[in-house]
């Protein structure tokens, strides 16, 4: 191995960090303006990116060998059948209450801000 | 050729190659110290346990009949006379993404055995971590006064409560427990504990994985819990 991620040059996590905070930045500023299906999309991106940086280079998975990439990125790959499967059952049993006990009449109180 | 890399007869193939020798010739798999090795198949599993928490959510949230509570407004401070929406929660955000920062500066400089900055570094990303902390519990201390509670709250439904206490509280675990492993790894840096061992300051990126993967869990509660 060439390269075992101990001596980069600290270029690289100082854009690393910048670009952190300027996704964070543009992450929180969905929350005033966007909406609907953009909204979702833009967060679920700007999530990737950031967490896509914080594992390949400031957890040096980049300069790692594809055996211990594959050993640790490929089990969570697992989870989306456990979304996938957990979303429709959710949704049958949203389904199942509305049927048999109606739609919600909660009062709900707006929150006061101190 | 490092020493990262124990027991390397012939040249070492990258890539794909790489992955079916490492699988497949007689020897270690993982030419990494035991203790990254272990600590990255910890992380695994604790993402899925953060993974089950951030699912269960999913479930309930979509399950439930009654209106989810709108984050923006319940995480909403007061600042120059207006509610600014998410207010506090940004600001954890980006002390919790500076002290990745600081971290990952720690390691380079671990690797290059400048103790003194090292030390300095670690130092300043538990301090970071335990600011962190300190906001986590004014944020639950305010939604408690207000009357949010794991059974139910005002402000709609009551899985609401339940999800936010456990997943930030799980996490605020893990922050808690990384500023005590910071601190020890950082006055052992100082006092020299790692000059003569064979891993010497691999131990500052071990405990910069951990530390990492922290920031890491955030940015997906960040988005699924705060912004859906």
């Amino acid at each position: 191995m060439s390269d075992d991620g101990t001596q980069h040059p600290l270029k690289i996590y100082y854009i690393m960090w910048i670009g952190l905070f300027v996704l964070s930045t543009f992450s929180y500023a969905t929350d005033f303006m966007a909406d609907g299906a953009l909204r979702t999309f833009l967060i679920l991106l700007f999530m990737f990116i950031k967490a896509g940086g914080i594992i390949w280079i400031f957890m040096h998975m980049g300069w790692e060998r594809w055996a211990l990439k594959i050993a640790i990125l490929g089990p969570p790959v697992a989870i989306l059948v456990l979304i996938g499967l957990m979303s429709l059952e959710s949704n049958y049993i949203e389904g199942s209450r509305i049927e048999n006990y109606g739609e919600s009449t909660m009062e709900v109180v707006s929150p006061e801000h101190h | 050729m490092s020493e990262a890399v124990m027991d390397s007869g012939a040249k070492e193939a990258l890539g794909k190659e790489g992955l079916i020798e490492d699988w497949s010739r007689d020897k270690q798999v993982f030419g990494v110290p035991w203790g990254k090795a272990m600590m990255w198949v910890f992380l695994l599993s604790d993402t899925f346990i953060f993974s089950c928490f951030l699912v269960g959510y999913m479930s309930v949230r979509m399950a439930t009949t009654d209106p989810w509570p709108n984050p923006s407004e319940v995480f909403a401070l007061e600042a120059f006379g207006y509610p600014v929406p998410l207010l506090l929660i940004a600001i954890m955000t980006f002390i919790l993404i500076t002290s990745s920062g600081t971290m990952a500066l720690a390691v380079n400089m671990g690797y290059r055995k400048n103790r003194k900055a090292t030390f300095w570094l670690m130092l300043a990303t538990a301090l970071l971590g335990a600011s962190f902390v300190g906001m986590q519990m004014f944020e639950w201390s305010k939604l408690i006064e207000e009357g949010v509670r794991p059974w139910g709250n005002p402000f709609g439904a009551a899985q609401f409560g339940s999800s936010f206490f456990m997943i930030t509280g799980f996490h605020g675990m893990h922050v808690s427990a990384g500023v005590i492993y910071l601190l020890v790894v950082a006055f052992r840096v100082k006092n020299g504990f790692y000059e003569n061992r064979p891993d010497g300051y691999k131990i500052v990126e071990i405990t910069g994985l951990y530390w990492h993967f922290v920031d890491l869990v955030w940015v997906f509660i960040f988005a699924f819990f705060y912004l859906w």
